[in-house]
C-alpha cells in the first residue's frame, strides 16, 4: 500500500465530503427547523451551476461567476420560500414531498427550455487547471485544493454563525424545539426565509464549485440530493455538526471504498470477477453505512433534539 | 356496414400486393441530452445531411425522420421504441448510440420484423451467436477500435497499461477487444459507473499503479471529464494516454482544448481519409453545420446511404423484406471510409487507422490520419454467427 495513494484518496474524500456538506447543511436546517422535506433542494444546486456557467460565459471571471450564482440562487430560493413553500409548512410530509417534487420537475424543464438539453461547459480558472506538487512525487490538482479550502472556510463560518451569533441561537432553538421557540416570540417567518436563503446560497456554491469537475446539466441535482439525504440521516436531522460529520464520513467511505474494495477483492478472487464485483459493492457501501446508523443510532450521530 | 368495410379492405389488400411505398419513415432513437448529447446529435446531423443531398429522399422515396431522445437510458429507450414501432409504424430504426440502449430495444425491433441499422453500438451479443437477420451495422463491431488500439500500444512497446471503461456491456467488449491484441502487462482494469463524471478515485489508483500507458474507453462527456482531470492531476507528465477515436474526436477536442494535443487514437474513419465521397461529406458537413464531423457523423451518414441504396435496390418495394435484406447485404453505396462490405454477421469488414490530435492549417486542434493499423479487419464473433 502506497502512502501517496492513501493521502490522495484522503484529500479526494475530503473534497467530496465538503461539497456534500454544503448541500446537506441547507437541507438539514430546512428539515430540522421547518420540519419540511424539500426535494427541490437539488434543483437549487442545479440552478446555481447554471447561473455560474451563464455568468462565466458572459464575463469570463470565475470569481464573478461564483458570486453571481450565490446571489442569484439565494434570491430565487427566498422567492420560492415566500411564494410557495411557506404555504406547505402546516401540511403533512406527503403534501410537501408532492409539491417539492413538482418544483423539481418544473425546474428541470425550465432549464431544458432556457439552456437546451446539452450540458454546458464550466471551466476552472486557467491558473488552477494544473497540478500542485504537495510532496515530492505527489501532484494534486490545484482546483480540488481550492474546493477543499472553500469548503473548510464555509464550514468554519457556518459553525461561528450557528454557535456564536444571535441568529444562530434562534436557529438552534428552532431546530431543537420549534413550538417553544414560537412561544418565546421568535419571528419565525423572517427566520425561515433567511435560513432558506442561506441554504440556497450554499447549494449554489456547491453547484458552481463542482460544475467544472462534473457537468452542468439538467437533472444533476437528483443524484447528489440522494447523497445529501443519506448524509443528514447519518449525521442527525437538524444538526450542522452532524451534517459535517456525516458528509465527511460519506465522502471518505465512498472514495476509499472505490479504491480499497476492488484491491482487496483482487487478492482473493480472479481479476475478472473482482473488477465486476468491486465497483458494485463500493457503490452500495454508503447505503450499508446508513442502514447501520439507522439500526444502532436511529436519531443519527449528532441529533439536534436532545 | 362494418362487414362491408372489412370486405373492402381485404379486397384492397389483395389487389395491390407489394406496391411500392410512397414514403418511408425512419425511427431515429438516439442520445441527445446530457453530457453525451453531442454523439446523438452528430449521428442525426450526418444522417440528415445524406438525406438532404438526396433532396430529402431515401432510395427515391420521400423520407421522414421520427426522432426520439433516449437520454442514454435503457428504460426510456424501451418506451420510445414501442411508440416508434406501434404508433409511428416506422419502416427502419437507426441512431442508437449506447450499447445498453441497443441491447434493451433490439429484441422489440426484431420481433416487429423491422430492420435495425446501427450507426454506432454493435455489441458482441448481436455479432456472434445472437446475430440477427434484421440487424445491420454501419459502424464497427464494439471491439474493433480497441483491438486496433491494443495492437498500436503493443507495437509501440509500452509494456504495462491500466485500462478504464464504463461498467456496461460495451465497456466489457472494449477491454476484451483491447486485450485480444495487447500481450503486455495489464496492471489494472477499472470499470467505472456509466456516466460517471468525477474520476478522482481512479486517477489516484492510476498514479499509484505507475503504468507506461493508460487506455480509456470513455465516450462522450465521460472522456471529456476524464482527460481534463487526468491533466489537472499532472499524470500526463509521467505516462501516455491513448483512447479509441471516441475519446479523442472533435466533440472531445472542442470541450477539452489544448491538453488534447498529441493524443493518439484509433478509428475506422478519419475526416482526412482520401476518397471522393469522404471529401464531399466533410466539405458539405462543414458548410451545413459549421464544424468538422466526428466518426459518429460519418456512421450516421453511411447509415442513411445504406438505407438509400437498399430501398433503391428493391425499387421502393420495402414490404418485400427478403429482397430488401439482400439489398442491404449487397451494401451498394459509396461509403465515406472507402470500400465497404458486410461480414456474415452484417458487421463491416474494414480498416482501422491511427489518428493523432494535432494543430490543423487554421491553428485549431483536429485529428490527423497517421497510419493504417488493421487492414480489412474481421471481428472475432462472426465465426459463431449462423445467420438464419
Amino acid at each position: 500500500m502506497d502512502l501517496i495513494l492513501i493521502l490522495e484518496q484522503g484529500l479526494n474524500g475530503l473534497q467530496f465530503g465538503l461539497m456534500l456538506f454544503l448541500l446537506a447543511a441547507g437541507l438539514t436546517l430546512v428539515f430540522g427547523i421547518m420540519d419540511m422535506i424539500n426535494l427541490a433542494h437539488g434543483s437549487l444546486y442545479m440552478i446555481g451551476a447554471y447561473l455560474a456557467a451563464l455568468v462565466l460565459g458572459s464575463t469570463g471571471s470565475f470569481l464573478l461567476a461564483v458570486c453571481g450564482a450565490l446571489a442569484g440562487t439565494a434570491a430565487i430560493g427566498m422567492l420560492i420560500e415566500i411564494g410557495i413553500l411557506r404555504r406547505l409548512y402546516a401540511r403533512d410530509h406527503l403534501s410537501q414531498v408532492l409539491a417539492t417534487f413538482a418544483l423539481l420537475l418544473i425546474a428541470n424543464e425550465a432549464m431544458r427550455i432556457l439552456f437546451g438539453s446539452q450540458s454546458l461547459a464550466l471551466n476552472p480558472p486557467e491558473v488552477l487547471s494544473g497540478p500542485v506538487e504537495l510532496l515530492p512525487g505527489f501532484l494534486y490538482p490545484a482546483y480540488r485544493l481550492l474546493i477543499i479550502a472553500v469548503g473548510l472556510a464555509v464550514a468554519l463560518l457556518l459553525y461561528l454563525l450557528v454557535a456564536k451569533t444571535r441568529v444562530g441561537m434562534l436557529v438552534r432553538a428552532g431546530a431543537s424545539n420549534r413550538e417553544m421557540a414560537l412561544a418565546m416570540g421568535v419571528n419565525v417567518k423572517a427566520l425561515f426565509t433567511a435560513v432558506f436563503g442561506v441554504g440556497a446560497a450554499l447549494c449554489a456554491l456547491a453547484g458552481a464549485m463542482l460544475g467544472p469537475l462534473l457537468a452542468v446539466e439538467v437533472g444533476m441535482g437528483e443524484s447528489i440530493l440522494i447523497l445529501a439525504f443519506v448524509v443528514i440521516v447519518i449525521g442527525g436531522i437538524g444538526s450542522i455538526r452532524g451534517a459535517l460529520a456525516g458528509a465527511l464520513i460519506v465522502g471518505v467511505v465512498d472514495t476509499l471504498g472505490r479504491t480499497l474494495l476492488p484491491m482487496s477483492l483482487r487478492a482473493v478472487l480472479p481479476p475478472a470477477v473482482a473488477s465486476n464485483l468491486g465497483p458494485s459493492l463500493a457503490s452500495i457501501l454508503i447505503y450499508v453505512l446508513m442502514a447501520g446508523v439507522l439500526f444502532w443510532r436511529p436519531q443519527g450521530l449528532f441529533p439536534a433534539r436532545g | 356496414m362494418s362487414r362491408f368495410i372489412v370486405a373492402l379492405a381485404a379486397l384492397l389488400l389483395s389487389v395491390c400486393p407489394l406496391h411500392a411505398a410512397e414514403k418511408i419513415k425512419v425511427g431515429f432513437l438516439s442520445t441527445m441530452s446530457g453530457p453525451s448529447a453531442a454523439l446523438g446529435i452528430d449521428i442525426r446531423d450526418g444522417f440528415a445531411l445524406a438525406m438532404q443531398q438526396n433532396g430529402g429522399k431515401l432510395g427515391g422515396l420521400a423520407a421522414e425522420l421520427v426522432v426520439g431522445d433516449d437520454q442514454q437510458n435503457a428504460d426510456t429507450g424501451k418506451q420510445l421504441i414501442e411508440r416508434l414501432l406501434k404508433k409511428d409504424r416506422v419502416d427502419f430504426v437507426t441512431g442508437i448510440v449506447f450499447t445498453n440502449v441497443m441491447l434493451a430495444v433490439a429484441p422489440a425491433v426484431f420481433d416487429a420484423q423491422t430492420f435495425l441499422i446501427s450507426a454506432n453500438a454493435t455489441p458482441s451479443q448481436l455479432s456472434g451467436e445472437g446475430c440477427s437477420p434484421w440487424f445491420f451495422s454501419t459502424s464497427w463491431q464494439n471491439d474493433g477500435a480497441h483491438e486496433a488500439a491494443g495492437k498500436y500500444i503493443a507495437d509501440k512497446g509500452y509494456s504495462s497499461v491500466v485500462l478504464i471503461a464504463p461498467n456496461y456491456p460495451a465497456g466489457k467488449d472494449a477491454l476484451t477487444g483491447f486485450k485480444r491484441f495487447y500481450k503486455g502487462t495489464v496492471i489494472d482494469e477499472m470499470y467505472t459507473k456509466l456516466g460517471q463524471l468525477d474520476y478522482a478515485a481512479e486517477l489516484a489508483q492510476v498514479r499509484a499503479a505507475k503504468p507506461q500507458a493508460v487506455y480509456i474507453f470513455l465516450p462522450g462527456g465521460m472522456g471529456v471529464n476524464f482527460i481534463k482531470q487526468y491533466n489537472a492531476a499532472g499524470l500526463n507528465r509521467s505516462m501516455v494516454l491513448v483512447g479509441p477515436g471516441f475519446s479523442a474526436d472533435e466533440d472531445v477536442i472542442k470541450a477539452v482544448g489544448e491538453p488534447m494535443a498529441g493524443m493518439f487514437n484509433t478509428a475506422q474513419w478519419a475526416h482526412d481519409l482520401d476518397n471522393a465521397q469522404n471529401k464531399r461529406f466533410v466539405a458539405d458537413f462543414r458548410k451545413q453545420y459549421g464544424r468538422t464531423p466526428t466518426v459518429y457523423a460519418s456512421q450516421g451518414y453511411d447509415a442513411a446511404q445504406l438505407i438509400d441504396a437498399a430501398v433503391r435496390g428493391v425499387k421502393g418495394k420495402i414490404e418485400d423484406k427478403a429482397a430488401l435484406r439482400k439489398a442491404f447485404e449487397a451494401a451498394d453505396f459509396p461509403s465515406v471510409r472507402g470500400d465497404f462490405a458486410f461480414n456474415v454477421n452484417h458487421v463491416p469488414i474494414q480498416n482501422y487507422y491511427l489518428r493523432q490530435v494535432v494543430k490543423g492549417a487554421d491553428g485549431k486542434l483536429t485529428n490527423k490520419l497517421v497510419s493504417t493499423i488493421l487492414t480489412a479487419h474481421k471481428d472475432a464473433y462472426a465465426a459463431a454467427c449462423k445467420m438464419k
